[in-house]
């Protein structure tokens, strides 16, 4: 070892492509799991949550209207940019779920597999959930999925990384942008994969990040008007059904927590959950 | 204007169709009295006459029926799907051969005109049954992975605006994934599916696997929160809906809600305006307008608005409002007295809020609901018949300049079920079709359905959709 003192990282939330800290002025410790400070991470607010709303929301028209090709190879390039930050997350996520280099490396090598699998969905799942319908009569009509909208999305509390690309992943992908509250133990290796899609060419605000209390940042979510959906991956089942109700305020999809193993195939339950499906008539004639 | 031409009287035969002075609830393959023998009555809108009287259910008819259902589920889901498929097909062949009778109850029960029962809506009920009773032993090569499981029993609650119509887009897509239904129809319009119980019967469905469920709000409110149920099918009001959403927040009940809508229609300066003209009127007047996805908010383009409008009013001049059992009217009744109530207050609230108000002269009959097809111009976004949906024969017509305005305006409102475009120029088509955030658009055509067709809608228009492929994932645990 050296005696060189180290430079620790301020981490920081991500909103609208900038590094913020929480407005409120507010931070919270985060420790490893013997209890060692690790860092300060941003308590985020409902202002915060607002905030990363509006930037998401701004976010929407120019991401959504992205080609599919676009939009996946934004989703391999932040894989590159992982693989190039691999040792880092290694070492964040080891300290942040308590795991062995090995099993922290087996999450960081899924997480950039996941962003790959993902890549490749951008131009496909057109394809497998869209088509022509032979209606009873000479018309044109075509159904196509399209995104949601603004999904705010509660990270899975025990998978502080892996997990956290499950669930963002499969919803920006089809063009969607979302509002992340990460693991409120372990937030690090979220505010730090923040520094990758800086850097990945992912537009700002397609992708917003917010440390703190989850059921505090997650309320106005869930009651805010201008989010389009709400994946509770994150929530315990009393804070759920607390959410979901307000969710249906202005009819947010709601996707419910169900127990996850964030290492098995994904599937595309989650890629197709944020898809609204529309359908195109038009008459044919001469 | 005076009329080209008179019309004799042309009425449809009521004898085609017998209905009971009184009906139980259809519950294990039988009509059985309520629980408390409390009783409502169900009248022809036309002329208030009471056309029957119908059982309404308590909370423990609802658990009597879920109870069924439940035990109807283990042997109907167990079936091969090919043998469920062949008891959908005969619903379907059933349904063709009783169409006209059934016809003839909807436009007594509902006032819906006889041209539209037997036109529209009886054909697509009869095919959405044999287009779903198909997919019954193909569900491993829907694209929902291998063996896609039912869900169990769907409590279904519907609308008073296409009453078959919509049973048979809750009914078929269920019973052909291997669900039971509890379906509870709408207070104003039992009877056709208290008729489509006798055609469970005709057809040999097992008991049980269907159970129709008269009442009002209390007894849908009670079969949505039931504990036994796990799946809720909806269509109606977004108020409802978002009060549904409630209920089964926390729950594992999967939900499809299908809600209002106020539809944009937007006519370009270049579009053909005679079809155009037909298509506005299609849009807002088919079935008096009590259409979700109905086109109630006429937009178009500033430099055709005086030619469209004349156009327009020269046709709404030409609609016949009357007896919907006459073969020529074109506006029938009104559903109910309170829908009635409703239509009026938001019209005369646009004349109160600046807008000016047209409609050609006609005569309504003397008793029953009527009101006469309606157009509002100098209508702003701001007032209330331009944001809230009326679900009658009223069209508010805005304006705009240029694509960018008419798709800021149409995306302007909380629902996202529907929209219209009229325009020659098919590259505009597609760029304003991506633009528009609504389920279904109809591009130089109007309120077109079809099994095949996924329907449902953004944002508070609900989620889900029903019909086509898609319509089964409601279904299924997927």
């Amino acid at each position: 070892m050296s005696d060189r003192l180290s430079v620790l990282k301020t981490y920081k939330l991500y909103v609208g492509g900038k590094f913020p800290r929480s407005e409120s002025g507010r931070v919270y410790e985060v420790t490893d799991c013997k209890g060692t400070w690790l860092a300060n991470a941003p308590l985020a607010s409902r202002k915060d949550a607002r905030d990363a709303v509006v930037a998401a929301r701004k976010a929407f028209g120019g991401w959504s209207g992205a080609t599919a090709y676009n939009r996946g190879q934004i989703l391999y390039r932040i894989a590159e940019m992982l693989e190039g930050r691999r040792e880092q997350f290694i070492a964040e996520v080891a300290d942040a779920e308590g795991l062995s280099k090995a099993k922290a490396t087996a999450q960081v090598d899924a997480a950039i597999d996941r962003w790959v699998w993902y890549a490749g969905w951008s131009d496909k799942v057109a394809q497998i959930t869209g088509g022509a319908n032979p209606v009873a009569g000479p018309y044109f009509n075509l159904s196509s999925p399209e995104p949601t909208g603004v999904v705010a999305v509660l990270a899975p509390q025990d998978s502080s990384f892996l997990g956290l690309v499950s669930v963002i992943a499969p919803a920006v992908v089809t063009g969607n942008t979302v509002v992340v509250v990460t693991s409120e133990k372990s937030p690090l290796p979220a505010l730090s994969l923040a520094e990758v899609l800086a850097t990945s060419d992912l537009p700002g605000g397609v992708v917003n990040i917010l440390s703190g209390r989850t059921a505090e940042i997650a309320a106005p979510l869930a009651a805010h008007q201008d989010v389009n959906a709400l994946d509770l991956a994150g929530a315990d089942a009393g804070l759920a059904k607390e959410l979901e109700t307000a969710a249906a305020d202005n009819l947010k999809r709601v996707l419910r927590p169900e127990p996850a193993d964030w290492s098995a195939d994904p599937g595309t339950g989650r890629l197709l959950s944020f898809l609204e499906t529309k359908t195109v008539w038009h008459p044919m004639g001469v | 204007m005076t009329s080209a031409f008179e019309y004799a009287p042309a009425p449809e035969s009521r004898a085609v169709v017998d209905i009971a002075p009184s009906y139980g609830l259809f519950i294990d393959g039988e009509f059985a009295e309520g629980s408390d023998g409390k009783v409502f009555k169900t009248v022809s809108p036309a002329n208030e006459e009471v056309l029957s009287e119908v059982a309404q259910a308590s909370a423990d008819d609802v658990d009597r029926a879920v109870k069924a259902a439940r035990k109807a589920f283990e042997k109907w889901s167990a079936l091969p799907g090919a043998e469920r498929a062949k008891y959908l097909f005969r619903i379907a062949r059933i349904i063709q051969e009783r169409s006209r009778e059934l016809a003839v109850l909807e436009s007594l029960d509902n006032g819906k005109p006889i041209r539209e029962s037997r036109d529209a809506d009886l054909p697509l009920v009869a095919a959405h049954f044999f287009y779903y009773a198909g997919w019954a032993d193909k569900l491993d090569h829907a694209g929902y992975g291998p063996h896609p499981r039912p869900l169990g029993v769907a409590g279904q609650v519907i609308p008073w605006n296409f009453p078959l119509l919509m049973l048979a887009w809750k009914i078929a897509p269920a019973l052909a994934t291997g669900n039971t239904v509890v379906l509870k129809p709408a207070e104003t319009t039992p009877l056709s599916a208290l008729f489509f119980a006798d055609i469970c019967r005709q057809a040999g469905l097992p008991k049980g696997v269907v159970n129709i469920l008269t009442g009002d709000g209390s007894t849908g409110a009670a079969l949505v929160a039931h504990p036994d149920i796990n799946k809720v099918a909806f269509t109606g009001s977004t108020e409802v809906g978002k009060a549904i959403a409630r209920t089964v927040a926390g729950t594992d009940k999967k939900v499809t809600l299908e809600l209002g809508g106020k539809a944009a229609n937007i006519v370009f300066d270049d579009a053909p305006i005679d079809q155009a003209v037909e298509g506005i009127v299609n849009g807002i007047f088919f079935n008096q307008g009590h259409v979700c996805c109905a086109g109630s908010r006429l937009l178009v383009q500033e430099s055709v608005q005086d030619e469209l409008l004349d156009a327009l009013k020269r046709r709404m001049q030409t609609l016949r409002v009357g007896d919907p059992l006459d073969k020529n009217t074109d506006i029938g009744a009104i559903n109910s007295a309170e829908q009635l109530a409703r239509i009026t207050a938001l019209a005369d609230a646009g004349e109160a809020e600046g807008a000016e108000r047209w409609a050609p002269a006609c005569e309504l009959p003397g008793s029953g609901y009527w009101f006469a097809p309606t157009l509002f111009t100098g209508v702003t976004q701001a007032h209330r018949i331009a944001r809230e949906e009326i679900f009658g024969p009223v069209l508010s017509v805005l304006t705009f300049r240029t694509p960018e305005e008419a798709v800021a305006k149409a995306n302007n409102t909380p629902y996202g079920l529907s929209a219209g475009i009229w325009t020659e120029k098919g590259s505009r088509i597609l760029w304003m079709a991506n633009k528009l955030r609504a389920g279904v658009i109809w591009s130089n055509t109007f309120n077109k359905f079809d099994p095949t067709s996924p329907f449902g809608g953004y944002k508070e228009s609900g989620y889900g959709r029903e019909g086509g492929r898609h319509g089964l994932e409601a279904y299924l645990n997927v």
